[in-house]
């Protein structure tokens, strides 16, 4: 009697998880489909998006060729190679350093600049494009790769402060007191003990400015005007936006020399980068 | 307290006068060159106010078949709302001199001297190196956050559009609370706004939801015990998090049109072609689950670490009760899972509902819809106001969105986050 009930139970288990299987099977071809069919499409003869055949009839490297030899790409690669970097390092110091001020020092107007930091996140940077446009041109600053990097770096700031001060938060006070009464000053605790010890949170800060420019197309667009100083994004967007889809699969193969580095470093750091998301909410 | 006074109104009168009275000679000349540099701007500031007041008075006229250069309404208004936020400031400023006049002579009445240039800038350093570490962020913000905003806000008060109003051509003026009322009176600004906000809500619930649902099951699919290789599922259900959404989005597109590839397999089968961007019901629908397929992955991954933290001691309790799958999920695992996850919903929400991205790159707010005012059937208000400015120069409603649509959002997370942990903590209050 028992030993039937457990093979019942056995089977059960078995069914059930060759139906997890199955669904997990199935999700897993959703999400491969589009990629794949991306990828064969980076590889196939003619510059059409229609083909006549599911797979291709040849494979061919030409296009990642020309990619090279006959279009802008390496330049746009190389532009927002820079725009990425700059806007990292900038976006690291400074986000740091207000972080480090809010975290750990009691002065006026803190809690209210909290606040209002907290309310200008809210405002996406979209909705005031005219505004932004006029005060870039005040400034001579359009169609410079700076009216760029200083948009981001700007803007990644209220967000990213909240969630560096709240990881900073959780640094123990005892270290810096331990250090102030070795004589050590405000800017020594940072750069000795506070900076170091929050590199978890910074390198994900550092991640997500790096990787900031290579997605963005809408301020390239608004800000650029000279075709050498074009960015990926926009440069890509260009070639597939325009009513003629004749780019199709030059499209591809830049998408994939865009997208396989990015997504093998998201890959490689997904704990860091969900860790860091989950804290950023629930701690501030 | 006579000292105190005096130099307190010396403060007022001219900056830095209180704090040379009481022989603080560094910081009377910091202030007072303040006061100075701010007199020698003072024609230019009156200009800009005026030019803010009037918008301009000359317009572009031709003389003789040439044209001659009028006021430029934008340049005077962007020019008058930088003037206010320098006033502004040099108002805090002055304020904050008076108070120190009187703390200055409140330490020379207490026997204090006043700190040489050396110990000063070592004081500053010391004592307002959390002020000196802000700097550089509040500079940028208040010029690449806080002046768009105001500028936007001065916008939705006047009729800056094409085609009659459009500078250098034209001057603009202001027009009061016209554009709201217009907004919330004028049938066609109306209907188009309240269906358009219907359309982001219905959006963003549906879909924040939908992700949350799917990412949460498939992290409990993938986290099943007895399941092998779990890492594999996980890093290829991750893919679409991890390729960059405007790649992702593009191909959507592309692969959805006309022309591509699933249309050309329908069409080899001899099936009819499906209108996936054509018709505003399929379009809406596609929209949203192509967002499945690019978000749901952040919630699986998510998930599939609060998942691994839940104490199994719990279902081990449940086992000995004789819970099924289902009791166990709906007892323990839901909401340990919502109550971790709450806070991340809602920024998701927020998120969804300005999700300019997606509706840009899929369906450009397309298909045309005759009965609203410059949107289509699937824009959100976030890319109506983006269409009203790029590519119709409807600056001033566009400018009224905006303002709406900041004040629904911040309202939102202010209310949700208010409600967080963060909120709680001492060091918030």
């Amino acid at each position: 009697m028992e030993k039937t009930l457990n093979e019942k139970q056995k089977l059960s288990d078995y069914i059930t998880k060759l139906v997890v299987i199955a669904i997990l099977t199935i999700a897993s071809i959703i999400v491969v489909l589009p990629v794949i069919w991306i990828v064969l499409s980076a590889f196939k003869t003619g510059s059409s998006l229609f083909s006549s055949t599911i797979l291709p009839q040849e494979y061919t490297l030409i296009h990642f060729k020309e990619l090279f030899t006959e279009t802008d790409f390496p330049i746009w690669y190389l532009n927002t190679l820079k725009i990425a970097t700059i806007n990292m390092l900038i976006s690291v110091v400074i986000t740091s350093i207000t972080a480090y001020a809010f975290a750990r020092f009691k002065f006026k107007g803190r809690k209210i600049s909290l606040m209002a930091i907290l309310v200008l996140q809210m405002f996406p940077a979209i909705l005031a494009m005219t505004a932004i446009y006029i005060i870039l041109m005040k400034f001579g600053l359009l169609d410079t790769h700076l009216g760029l990097i200083l948009i981001y770096a700007v803007g990644q700031i209220p967000y990213n402060t909240w969630l560096v001060k709240g990881f900073m938060g959780a640094i123990p006070k005892s270290l810096d007191e331990a250090a102030r009464i070795d004589g050590a000053s405000n800017i020594t605790i940072f750069t000795k003990i506070i900076f170091p010890l929050s590199r978890p949170i910074l390198v994900l800060v550092a991640l997500t400015n790096f990787m900031g420019p290579w997605f963005d197309y809408i301020f390239p667009r608004l800000v650029i005007k000279t075709a050498s100083k074009k960015t990926l994004a926009m440069g890509l967007f260009e070639w597939v936006r325009s009513q003629s889809t004749t780019h199709f699969t030059r499209f591809a193969a830049g998408a994939i020399l865009v997208a396989v580095p990015i997504a093998i470093l998201f890959v490689y750091l997904q704990k860091h980068l969900v860790h860091g998301l989950a804290q950023g909410a629930t701690k501030g | 307290m006579k000292r105190v006074k005096k130099s307190m109104i010396l403060s007022s009168i001219f900056m830095g006068l209180g704090q040379f009275y009481n022989k603080d000679y560094v910081k009377g000349i910091i202030f007072s060159l303040v006061e100075v540099i701010f007199l020698l701007r003072l024609p230019g500031i009156f200009e800009n106010i005026h030019g803010l007041i009037t918008l301009g008075e000359e317009p572009q006229k031709f003389v003789n078949g040439v044209i001659v250069q009028g006021d430029h309404s934008i340049y005077m208004l962007i020019n008058g709302a930088i003037t206010l936020i320098v006033v502004t400031l040099f108002a805090m400023i002055y304020i904050y001199n008076v108070n120190d006049a009187q703390k200055t002579a409140k330490a020379v009445k207490a026997g204090k001297k006043p700190l040489k240039l050396k110990a000063f800038l070592k004081e500053v350093l010391n004592k307002n190196f959390p002020q000196l570490m802000i700097t550089p962020a509040f500079i940028g913000i208040v010029v690449f956050t806080i002046l768009p905003i105001l500028f936007t806000v001065l916008l939705s008060f006047t009729n800056y559009s094409s085609p009659n109003y459009l500078p250098p051509r034209n001057l603009v003026s202001w027009v009061g609370l016209k554009n709201y009322k217009n907004l919330f009176e004028l049938d066609i600004w109306n209907g188009t706004f309240i269906k358009v906000a219907i359309w982001t809500l219905q959006w963003a619930g549906i879909s924040t939801v939908l992700n949350y649902i799917v990412g949460m099951f498939l992290a409990i699919l993938v986290n099943y015990k007895g399941i092998k290789f779990k890492k594999f599922w996980r890093t290829i259900l991750m893919l679409p998090y991890a390729i960059p959404a405007f790649i992702s989005l593009l191909v959507f597109r592309l692969g959805l049109s006309g022309p591509g590839p699933i249309n050309n397999i329908l069409g080899q089968l001899g099936l009819e072609k499906i209108a996936f961007f054509t018709d505003p019901f399929i379009a809406k629908i596609m929209i949203i689950v192509i967002n499945l397929w690019l978000g749901a992955p952040y919630f699986m991954i998510l998930m599939s670490g609060i998942l691994t933290n839940i104490d199994a001691a719990l279902y081990e309790a449940a086992d000995i009760d004789g819970a099924n799958a289902w009791q166990k999920f709906r007892n323990i695992t839901f909401p340990m899972v919502l109550f971790q996850t709450a806070p991340i919903l809602i920024m998701t929400f927020a998120f969804n509902f300005n999700n300019f991205n997606i509706i840009y790159l899929l369906t450009d707010g397309n298909p045309v819809n005759s009965n609203f005012k410059y949107a289509g059937s699937t824009d959100i208000l976030i890319t109506w106001v983006f269409k009203m400015t790029n590519d119709q120069g409807q600056y001033h409603m566009a400018s009224v969105v905006a303002i709406v649509l900041f004040i629904f959002i911040a309202l939102v997370s202010i209310y949700s986050l208010k409600r967080t942990k963060s909120f709680e903590e001492e060091d918030m209050i």
